[in-house]
């Protein structure tokens, strides 16, 4: 019949159920863990440190998924170039924490000039875009490499080597710390797409471009926009690693998978499905190094993808991925 | 009255199809502008080449200043809210952040226009957090002017308002853009499948054959017009 169009949209469903009950058991099972032993809460804690950080990542990728429809091959590589950065600026003499928010300020020109420069020009192909992000993650790697070489380097330790106790629990400042850094740097990240202008207009120019731009949004830069965020976060991602893992070109890259792995998760689409999803790696990571006897370091990642793998047959949008719905 | 839209001889294409042959037409300042046709005959490119959405060749005007050479986005910060086909809604975002991405290209509070939108649209405010895409299809097609309201336009574009919609739906719709003109001295251009309402709606209109204008001239003189009635009113 005339005047009858189908049209997609789309809708966030959130959590559903049985994934809301899912994480509600985690919590719960995690909660009694840590009281019955203190080397679980450790383990718990630091899982949770390094599982900000793989959230942090997995966030960047999710940011670059939805307003270009592509994995950025090259976020671990950028993040760990940017740490170079830092590191660069305080052997120039600056303390850790001035040279972590100039750092910011240059992932983020950074991320936007290798949007204009090397993305734009082929974004209307995903896989041009995917294989230009490769090539970023090879020249970025050789460049790192020629300029400061393969050799581990040490930045100053940003948190110091205290520890804090609770009872019988030790915890290290260290994982406190980057714990506290991430996770405020997801919610000013949160706050500026909830409550901004700017942020609404980027959420817009991700979900329809040709929409947004209707009603006056600059969707080229907003996607500009989004790469130098997106880079932003992999740059706190990148410092925040450097104190447990040091300075090295290949720093980022078990960490990318990692991220990849929480990303998707998480649901590819979802924010808060990738920083959930890398806090649950992080964690259960952890916890299975110190109680599967047989989980040894070469062992921990093919686990997390085997279960990644299970979850994907189960729920194969990811934890909180999105169902298209259609509506006449 | 002064005119606020011109088109002369424009051109469009979709890569190697062209859909306009020269489309020249005026929209006058404070008038419902009516574009007919069959479809395929140019009428939705008519409004992308205004708009910007489609490369477009020929002498467009708005308000005194060349339109031909600049995007979507600057034809809105320029007083142009195009509201396309499928409503533009951003189905996932709220209906409250679909109003403010409305008003995006202003400045300032948007409390007294929402006022106003409410004044229109009653029921908008106790839906303002619902996820704009689980709206009805009538309730999507006012949140849509909602939004082209929020921009404070000159001049409003709309794209088959009626599309998919219920008859009574169709006729308070048209009760509603009808309003926006008379009160907020709205001028619209609007593309109709439905002739019959789209010419008590309009002042003007303009009947569109392959690319190419083939009719134009007061909406009343166009409803007597023989080939009129038998192409689109069927009777």
């Amino acid at each position: 019949m005339l005047g009858l169009a189908k049209r997609k949209t789309s809708v966030t469903t959130g959590g559903s159920l049985p994934v809301v009950a899912l994480l509600a058991a985690v919590c719960v099972f995690l909660a009694i863990g840590c009281a019955v032993s203190s080397i679980f809460a450790q383990q718990t804690v630091a899982g949770l440190a390094q599982g900000a950080i793989y959230g942090s990542l997995a966030l960047a990728l999710v940011l670059i998924y939805r307003a270009t429809e592509v994995i950025n091959f090259a976020q671990g590589e950028m993040a760990m170039a940017t740490t170079y950065v830092a590191y660069q600026l305080t052997i120039w003499g600056l303390t850790f924490w001035l040279a972590f928010f100039v750092t910011l300020l240059i992932a983020f020109a950074f991320g936007v000039i290798v949007q204009v420069v090397f993305i734009r020009p082929v974004q209307h192909s995903v896989i041009a875009v995917v294989i230009v992000t490769i090539g970023l993650f090879i020249l970025i790697d050789g460049l790192v490499t020629w300029k400061w070489g393969g050799e581990l380097r040490f930045m100053a330790a940003p948190f110091g080597n205290n520890v804090y106790r609770l009872g019988s629990v030790t915890l290290s400042r260290q994982d406190i710390g980057v714990l506290l850094v991430s996770i405020l740097s997801v919610i000013i990240l949160w706050a500026l797409f909830k409550f901004t202008k700017i942020g609404l207009g980027m959420r817009a120019a991700a979900l329809r471009p040709a929409a947004a731009s209707l009603v006056g949004v600059r969707v080229n830069w907003m996607l500009a926009l989004g790469w130098g965020l997106a880079a932003v976060l992999g740059a706190v991602a990148g410092m925040m690693t450097e104190p447990s893992t040091f300075l090295q070109p290949t720093m980022m890259q078990p960490i990318l998978l990692y991220a990849f792995a929480a990303a998707v998760l998480g649901g590819l689409e979802s924010p808060a499905g990738a920083a959930i999803g890398g806090v649950l790696i992080g964690v259960f990571m952890n916890l299975i190094g110190q109680y599967v006897d047989f989980a040894t370091a070469e062992l921990r990642l093919p686990i997390a993808f085997a279960v990644l793998l299970v979850v994907l047959l189960v729920k194969p949008n990811g934890l909180f991925g999105r169902r298209q719905v259609r509506r006449v | 009255m002064a005119e606020l839209l011109a088109l002369e001889n424009v051109t469009a294409r979709y890569g190697p199809v062209q859909a306009l042959h020269g489309v020249s037409l005026t929209v006058a300042e404070g008038e419902i502008a009516a574009l007919l046709g069959a479809n395929g005959a140019g009428k939705t490119t008519t409004l992308r080449a205004v708009s910007g959405t489609v490369r477009r060749d020929g002498e467009i005007r708005f308000a005194g200043s060349g339109l031909s050479r600049i995007g979507p986005d600057s034809t809105a910060r320029l007083g142009i809210a195009h509201v396309p086909e499928g409503r533009g809604t951003f189905a996932e975002l709220t209906v409250w952040e679909n109003l403010r991405l409305g008003a995006y290209t202003r400045r300032g509070a948007l409390k007294d226009d929402f006022a106003r939108v409410q004044t229109y649209f009653p029921w908008i405010d106790e839906r303002r957090h619902q996820q704009a895409g689980t709206l009805s299809g009538g309730e999507q097609q006012m949140l849509a002017l909602a939004r082209a309201f929020m921009q404070r336009p000159r001049l409003l574009l709309l794209d088959e308002p009626s599309l998919g919609l219920a008859p009574l739906l169709v006729t308070e719709i048209f009760r509603i853009i009808k309003e926006l003109n008379e009160h907020e001295g709205l001028t619209v251009l609007v593309v109709e499948q439905n002739a019959h309402i789209a010419l008590q709606l309009a002042q003007n209109a303009f009947v569109l054959e392959v690319g190419r204008i083939a009719l134009a001239g007061p909406s009343s003189e166009l409803e007597r017009h023989e080939s009129i009635r038998r192409s689109y009113l069927g009777y």
